[in-house]
């Protein structure tokens, strides 16, 4: 069987992935998409928890995380798309009304 | 009645405020009413409780009251107590006697002024702390007292404080009197460390029993001397009551004769335990007040300001006084104070009576042949010029006679040699004024002299009280070949001053009268000389020693040294902390606080991006870092 | 064997993220990650968790993914990316996610040692997550439909057409 800690650190890996993606892209859809990714890494690390200690409740947290995912990137989205009817730019650097 | 003696500076004190409060609103009527009716009462409490002292038998102490405990820390205690014995009698009665006379004096004088309430409140005000001072049973209380006077000598020597002179000589007499109020204010604290009390009663005690170690003694009696010696106008700090002349006249002739400026002499007498315990401190006190009784004496010879002559008088016989306990006859000392409180309060209201007729002049160039137009006026200055010349059967002649015997009788010489001189001076210069001011051709300039007439009544009457007074104040002090009725005061006086007493024979005190009587004859005679039979003779001798002239004139160019050695360096000093450190230090750090914050804002901007991505990437880092204290 | 599966599996899930991070067209990075939920979905399969696997599939590559697919073909989302990454933000990035990455490793070695590295998974059927589902977790299994109601809604009243536009 395949230990436990390759998936933990398939998991970490990915998940750092993420970030680095999440920094080094420059338009809000994609850095969306990297936080997506980030997600699936904790579902990763939370199932193969679940499998080493043997408790089932681990598969419970991962759906309810696909769940609210799949909520928050409809959510997410429709945001997306409003910023980009009302600015007509999706680069992140370009939406600064925060600075200051 | 006389348990109510309490009472006495307090009612006073309850005018002064209603009329400070409510003053401008009241009727110039009724603040006259008020504030006399005041010191009236106060004057009738006073009565009460002397007669009630001298009912007692010799020795018994006085009366006593605490009214509420002040300080009270540790073992140290200072509870406002009131302490009335035969000494603070005395004072209390000349307090309230000649202030009232005084404040009846004004409401005539200060009629035309438009402070008017101010006036009277400043008055009782005065009159209130003048008698905290006086009935104070220890030295805090009675520093209360002290520092009152001085605040109330200011504001009524620049009572017409827009006259930049008035304001300037008021500044300069709080000043003067705040170097003396220094050593004073040490000299209690040297108190408190070594005896634990301030009281008078312990101090005096203290001294006697030899538990005040002889060098602490003599340091503290010196130190509180120094502050007697700017409260009442003694070498070296006296230079401020020449020029509280600026005030109004019968200010000058109730703080600046009668009462505030012998508070240093009271102050002395209450200490006498300790000052008899030290004889370097009593030495001292007796010649800085020969000194200055010269001194001030030399300078009264040439002013030709009426009041001015007046001030440096007050000055020299003040020294008189100190003379007196100097030589440790502390009851001579006070019955000088007496006397001299009823005749210069008497010469300063008639010189103020003489200034109303002329308008306001008062130069004594510019007077002259003023005796028929003034009925009043004239013979009662006369007569205090007569009692403080020391003619006899004047108060003045016993008072000072009674002085210099005791200076005499303890061996001093020399003091009675200075004394005696001082006498002569002191006829002479009073004579001078008498016959510059009343005798002669009139000099009088137009504005001053087209309406010369005597004064009102309110004015007058006082002016006859005082003068019976000056004569008949004496009579409680005769000297002792008078036998039965001899030195009832001094007798009266035993319950509370320590006096050290000398025996002489009579012939020798017949011989002393003598001698005292012929230097004021003396003084008087040569006055009539050079101002009479032959008026050139001042200027002829004048141009004979110009130097000694200008000297004298221009009052030994002290006040010109004080400037020059003190008062600029002073102002030059504070002019450079001000821009070392006030404007560099504490501006700087006033504007570099607000400078660093704003700097800290600028520096702080940069991460106020707007970018996301930079908020995320403290996001990351912080949630390293916190994973990091999670790990280790 | 099943390592091999194992190999593919993560080769494909990584790899497509990293062609993810460095392709410049959003909808290749879109497809890049169908492709990598996808093999994820494969990696449940892996660790006994068959309905997590079925789930994966078909919501997150098979429902979120296409929704970001026809956001950006729809609204034209697609853009061409400005210029290359500044040097020092890439460093730092790789930095700061090489000190993550170490964190975590540290932070998974008390899981990852003490594990027995494959127990039989007690309870690891889909029958026994259904009963926890509706029995342990019932409430939270409620609030979340209710959770997707309201994010419909909301995308229907943030995004949605105004009457006539």
């Amino acid at each position: 069987m395949i230990p436990a800690a390759a998936f933990f650190i398939l998991a970490a890996v990915l998940f750092v992935l993420g970030v680095l993606a999440f920094f080094v892209k420059k338009d809000l859809l994609t850095q969306f998409m990297a936080v997506e990714v980030m997600l699936n890494a904790a579902n990763l690390a939370f199932l193969a928890l679940a499998k080493s200690l043997g408790k089932a409740e681990g598969q419970v947290i991962v759906l309810f995380v696909i769940t609210v995912a799949a909520a928050e990137a409809v959510i997410g989205l429709a945001i997306i798309v409003l910023v980009f009817r009302q600015r007509k730019t999706i680069q992140t650097d370009d939406l600064k009304d925060l600075k200051g | 009645m006389a348990e109510l003696f309490w009472l006495i500076p307090l009612i006073p004190g309850a005018s002064a405020l209603g009329l400070v409060l409510f003053g401008p609103r009241l009727s110039r009527k009724w603040v006259a009413w008020q504030a006399c009716s005041a010191v009236f009462l106060s004057f009738l409490l006073s009565a009460a409780a002397f007669v009630h002292l001298a009912r007692l038998p010799p020795g018994a102490p006085g009366l006593t009251k605490t009214l509420l405990s002040w300080i009270s820390s540790g073992s140290f205690a200072s509870p406002i107590a009131f302490a009335f014995d035969h000494l603070a009698a005395v004072m209390a009665l000349v307090v309230t006697g000649v202030g009232l006379l005084i404040h009846v004096y004004s409401t005539a004088y200060m009629a035309g002024d438009r402070s008017y309430a101010r006036y009277f409140a400043h008055l009782n005000l005065f009159t209130f702390f003048m008698l905290v001072l006086v009935m104070a049973s220890d030295l805090v209380l009675m520093f209360v007292g002290w520092e009152g006077v001085g605040l109330c000598s200011y504001l009524l020597i620049g009572f017409w404080f827009e006259r930049p002179a008035a304001a300037k000589a008021g500044m300069k007499a709080f000043v003067v009197n705040r170097v003396g109020d220094a050593a004073f204010i040490i000299g209690i604290l040297f108190v408190l460390t070594n005896i634990g009390s301030s009281s008078f009663a312990s101090i005096n005690e203290a001294a006697g029993n030899g538990l005040l170690r002889h060098g602490l003694a003599t340091l503290v009696a010196i130190l509180f001397f120094v502050g007697a010696t700017g409260k009442s106008a003694q070498i070296p700090l006296y230079v401020w009551l020449p020029d509280a002349m600026e005030g109004p006249t019968p200010v000058s002739a109730l703080i600046h004769a009668a009462t505030m400026v012998t508070a240093g002499v009271y102050m002395v007498c209450r200490l006498s335990g300790l000052y008899a315990a030290s004889i370097p401190a009593s030495t001292v006190v007796a010649w800085i007040g020969a000194a200055t009784a010269i001194f001030a004496a030399t300078m009264a010879l040439v002013q030709n300001d009426i009041k001015k002559v007046l001030a440096y008088s007050t000055i020299s016989q003040i020294g008189y006084m100190f003379i007196g306990c100097g030589v440790g006859a502390y009851a001579a000392g006070m019955f000088h104070l007496v006397t001299h409180a009823f005749f210069k309060s008497l010469l300063f209201l008639a010189a103020g009576s003489v200034i109303h007729a002329l308008a306001g002049e008062q130069d004594m160039r510019r007077m002259g042949g003023l005796k028929k137009h003034l009925p009043v006026t004239f013979p009662v200055f006369l007569i205090g010029a007569l009692a403080i010349s020391g003619v006899p059967f004047l108060s003045g002649f016993f008072s000072k006679d009674a002085i210099l015997t005791s200076a005499f009788a303890g061996g001093h010489y020399l003091l009675y040699g200075l004394g005696l001189l001082g006498a002569i001076m002191t006829a002479f210069y009073m004579f001078r004024l008498v016959y510059l001011t009343f005798y002669g051709e009139e000099r009088m300039i137009p504005k001053a002299g087209h309406h010369i007439h005597e004064s009102p009544r309110a004015m007058t009457i006082p002016l006859v009280f005082l003068a019976a007074f000056s004569i008949l104040a004496g009579y409680v002090g005769l000297p002792v070949f008078f036998g039965g009725k001899a030195d009832l005061f001094g007798r009266f006086m035993e319950g509370s001053v320590k006096t050290v007493t000398h025996h002489l024979a009579v012939s020798t005190e017949g011989l002393l009268v003598v001698l005292a009587t012929a230097a004021s004859l003396l003084g008087i005679a040569l006055a009539f000389v050079f101002y009479r039979r032959t008026p050139i003779l001042p200027s002829r001798l004048a141009s004979r020693f110009p130097g000694v002239y200008r000297l004298l004139v221009g009052k030994y160019f002290i006040d010109e040294v004080y400037d020059a050695v003190v008062v600029r360096p002073l102002v030059r000093g504070a002019e450079k902390v001000y821009e070392r450190f006030d404007l560099k230090v504490i501006d700087g750090a006033l504007h570099g606080s607000a400078a660093a914050a704003g700097l800290a804002g600028k520096g702080l901007n940069f991460l106020q991006s707007g970018l996301v991505r930079d908020y995320a990437l403290a996001f990351l880092i912080g949630a390293i870092i916190f994973l990091g204290f999670l790990l280790l | 064997m099943v390592w091999a599966v194992f190999s593919i599996l993560s080769f494909l899930c990584i790899g497509s993220v990293v062609a993810m991070i460095l392709s410049r067209n959003q909808a290749h990075n879109a497809l890049f990650l169908v492709l990598s939920f996808s093999s994820l979905g494969g990696l449940f399969g892996l660790l006994d968790a068959p309905f997590a696997a079925a789930v994966q599939v078909l919501v997150y590559a098979g429902a979120i993914m296409v929704l970001f697919l026809f956001a950006i073909m729809m609204f034209n989302l697609r853009v061409e990316l400005p210029a290359r990454v500044k040097r020092a933000r890439l460093a730092l990035t790789a930095g700061l996610g090489t000190v993550l990455l170490a964190e975590l490793f540290l932070a998974g070695r008390k899981l990852v040692l003490g594990s027995p590295g494959a127990a039989p998974a007690a309870g690891g059927d889909t029958a026994q997550l259904g009963h926890f589902l509706f029995s342990d977790y019932l409430y939270a299994f409620e609030i979340t439909s209710l959770l997707i109601l309201a994010a419909l809604v909301g995308a229907l009243a943030l995004a949605g057409k105004r009457e006539g536009s």
